[in-house]
């Protein structure tokens, strides 16, 4: 009996309940914990330097690398190590498995280099020589690496600088050749304005012929300096100086100079281009291009979304046909973003696109200036794609608004409008930045419709920069999402690319952790101030 | 329910002249053949059981109604001599001259100094040294400067109920209306704060012409100079405060006064 009654007692109090929601929010914490744990884990280290090691084989040979994981070997059940043993032009893989059973020792010899390179990834190996005909070195440093690189730190720098004239050359004769262009279009072949712009590319042309002929004795001079390494098995590469984007020695490393390293890639990831089709290097366009997409996408969807809340709450007759077009509001979020994408293409790049083309560039179709996936149709497309969860929003935050406090406003003799404006939106803000938080949470993670408007691999040129007309809507770009996928699963080396494919991800988390920090830090304070607890 | 018209006492030249007035919400009537006149410048209560269209003939006067849908409303309403429904009467005048206080206080989220002069700022009006003024003024009539004069900037969010509601009524004074709706305005009120405003009132009377509904028929006894008794739509009894509730000519009245009723 009194068993019955306290298993009773249980079921009354909802005990089972209790420990049921207990175990759903264990579970989603548990998944998201692991989820930031993964990437973190494995991200925050790829920039740190391991050791190399030197494997001694039993056959008489020699492995040397990083040491990534072991595991056991499916074909003989016994333990197998990987190694990244880089040297990619000579060995064609970057990675090697190893048994157990055929390693006779492991040993860290702290002579080991490590080259970073602008092509074939890292070499890990020993300086045999320098071939140093271009420079001046100090005696007592002929050997040294550092002192050579050093030396020609100038010549590279300076070629660097040409490359950058060089372009910048470029994009005049390009701008001069659209003008004419233009002109050709217009049929004004034979004016002064043409002859005027043919002589100006000319001596464009001119200047950028003299500047080639200096880059490439500068280049040749630069390219003469080499060093000779050699790997573990004494087998010889030649690598040209400027080829070497950086060197470092783990295994003689202090702490100190870890962390002198660590920080130098870092500063690599966050204001370098990408190398070695993006699987090396830093992620200037990809950050810049994801930074730019998020905030166009605000300016186009925030104020839209706003307005349309406010006039579907404040202003639309209930009835029929506003409880439809808010259920297909709220439908609209639950459209597979791929749509959006699809319609994105259709009717923003080749709809609108194609009409901005034949409207202001017709001289330049075939080829397409607008009539093509750029940042401005992306960002419309995300626009289209948050608008319905800022929609939302404002509506909701408009209408948990005490019925009173608009008609303590009307009853003072103020309008619907200026009700609106001074009470109910200073109000609402809270509520519509909450929806507008979730906006760009939702955006920053969308890279399906990004792919077919305007997201590419590699993009030459930023969508903002310093020449003419400084603001490039038409230009494509890059992003973090699809960098993710690009490298992760389109590389054609997966697994080199596998580092930084952790890093990416972790720092998009961070970016969209920083932009949303940032609004919950806004909408709090604005909560502190519109408050109305008491009402 | 017929009545026979002994039991509507007529004013001479009534401020708020109410004829025939019928309400209707979709099918539903909610007010029926209400014809009264409010004097200026003495305080008017309106009571009755609850859902008899007080506070819905309250907010006919100073056409809050016409944010609700469906309603209609037949007969007219004028206030010095002018229809209030008259489709060429500019609202947001109408609403200057006739303020109200609500049930519930309902001060904005901003700073006291804000409340108050909400109406003024609504009206176009930016000169610091009037603003002050009248913050200064309103407040002191709704007897609230003593207790927030150090605090004026800080928001109201954080005065107590009592204060809220007083704030309430200074924001209704600082435009100066001529009339004062007040809807309940000591209904969710402690006795202390409720006695407090119903001192208020005694003394906004002679300035306000002010119009209030209230479930507390004490308090209607304390502070009214004119009483109208309704119910279920209808007006059944008007007249001054003091006969009604002694010599009151309705049985229904009597019965409800008395709380046989109601």
């Amino acid at each position: 009996m009194a068993t019955k009654k306290s298993t009773n007692k249980f079921w009354r109090q909802g005990e089972p309940f209790v420990w049921g929601t207990a175990l759903a929010l264990t579970l989603v914490l548990f998944m998201t914990v692991l989820l930031f744990y993964v990437v973190l884990a494995n991200g925050i280290t790829v920039f740190w330097p391991k050791d190399v090691i030197l494997a001694t084989l039993n056959n008489g040979g020699y492995a040397l690398g990083e040491l990534v994981k072991d595991e056991k070997n499916p074909a003989t059940g016994k333990k197998r190590f990987q190694f990244k043993i880089g040297n990619r032009d000579l060995y064609s893989l970057d990675f090697k498995w190893i048994d157990t059973e055929d390693i006779k020792s492991f040993s860290t010899p702290s002579d080991i280099y490590v080259l970073e390179r602008q092509e074939n990834g890292n070499f890990y190996g020993s300086l045999k020589e320098l071939k140093t005909p271009g420079l001046v070195l100090p005696a007592e440093k002929k050997e040294n690496l550092q002192a050579a690189l050093d030396a020609i730190e100038p010549q590279r720098l300076e070629v660097e600088k040409i490359d950058r004239q060089i372009a910048a050359l470029n994009d005049k004769v390009e701008q001069n050749n659209n003008k004419l262009l233009k002109l050709r279009y217009k049929k004004e072949e034979h004016t002064p304005a043409t002859v005027a712009l043919h002589d100006k590319v000319n001596t464009i042309k001119a200047e950028f012929e003299k500047l080639v002929s200096v880059l490439g004795s500068k280049q040749g001079i630069v390219a003469a300096n080499e060093a000779v390494f050699v790997d573990a098995n004494g087998q010889e590469k030649t690598i040209r100086l400027a080829d070497i984007v950086r060197y470092y020695q783990p295994n003689s490393m202090s702490w100190l100079q870890k962390w002198s390293y660590y920080g130098k890639r870092l500063r690599e990831l966050l204001f370098a281009e990408p190398r070695e089709s993006n699987t090396e290097g830093g992620l200037f366009p990809a950050i810049f291009g994801t930074i730019m997409l998020i905030f166009m996408m605000s300016i186009l969807s925030f104020p839209l979304g706003v307005l349309a809340g406010i006039y579907l709450r404040e202003y639309a007759r209930e009835g029929y046909l506003v409880k439809m077009v808010r259920i297909a509001v709220n439908n609209l979020a639950g459209i597979p973003s791929i749509v959006y994408g699809i319609f994105g293409l259709g009717f923003f790049v080749y709809g609108i696109g194609s009409q901005i083309d034949l409207l202001f560039f017709p001289e330049k179709l075939p080829t397409p200036t607008f009539g093509t996936g750029g940042i401005l149709w992306a960002s419309m497309t995300l626009g289209l794609l948050t608008v319905p969860v800022v929609i939302v929003a404002t509506e909701e935050a408009l209408g948990a608004i005490p019925p009173g406090i608009r008609e303590g406003s009307q009853a003072l003799a103020a309008t619907k409008f200026q009700t609106l404006t001074r009470i109910l939106l200073p109000m609402a803000s809270p509520g519509i930045l909450t929806g507008f938080i979730l906006a760009m949470a939702r955006a920053a993670g969308e890279v399906a419709p990004l792919m077919i408007t305007g997201v590419v691999k590699l993009a030459p040129a930023l969508p903002l920069d310093g020449s003419f007309p400084y603001l490039h809507l038409d230009r494509k770009f890059m992003h973090l999402g699809f960098h993710i996928y690009d490298i992760g699963f389109q590389s054609p080396n997966v697994e080199a690319a596998k580092p930084m494919v952790y890093v990416t991800t972790l720092l998009l988390i961070l970016i969209v952790l920083i932009m949303t920090s940032t609004a919950i830090y806004l909408r709090n304070r604005m909560r502190e101030r519109f408050s109305v607890a008491d009402l | 329910m017929s009545h026979s018209a002994t039991a509507i006492m007529s004013i001479e030249k009534p401020q708020v002249e109410v004829e025939h007035l019928n309400l209707f919400y979709g099918n539903s009537q909610a007010l029926t053949d209400m014809s009264f006149g409010i004097p200026a410048s003495q305080v008017t209560a309106l009571i009755g059981p609850s859902g008899c269209g007080k506070s819905t003939f309250l907010r006919c006067i100073n056409r809050m109604n016409d944010l609700v849908e469906g309603l209609r409303i037949e007969g007219s309403i004028t206030i010095d001599g002018e229809n209030i429904n008259d489709p060429s009467l500019d609202v947001i005048e109408l609403r200057r001259k006739v303020g109200m206080v609500f049930q519930k206080w309902n001060p904005f989220p901003k700073s006291i100094y804000e409340n108050v002069i909400y109406g003024l700022r609504i009206a176009g009006i930016k000169e610091r040294g009037v603003l002050d003024q009248a913050v200064e003024q309103s407040l002191k009539r709704a007897a609230l400067w003593d207790e927030v004069k150090d605090r004026l900037q800080q928001s109201a969010m954080g005065l107590s109920g009592g204060q809220m509601q007083r704030l309430c009524i200074a924001r209704a004074v600082a435009v100066n209306p001529e009339i004062i709706l007040m809807d309940e305005p000591c209904s969710a009120l402690d006795p202390r704060s409720t006695s407090r405003i119903e001192e208020l009132i005694r003394e906004l009377r002679g300035e306000y012409t002010i119009i209030i509904v209230t479930h507390n028929m004490q308090q209607a006894a304390r502070i009214s100079d004119y009483t109208a008794y309704m119910y279920l739509g209808e007006l059944i009894e008007y007249g001054p405060t003091q006969k009604l509730f002694t010599v009151p000519e309705r049985k229904e009245t009597e019965d409800y006064i008395t709380g046989r009723f109601g």
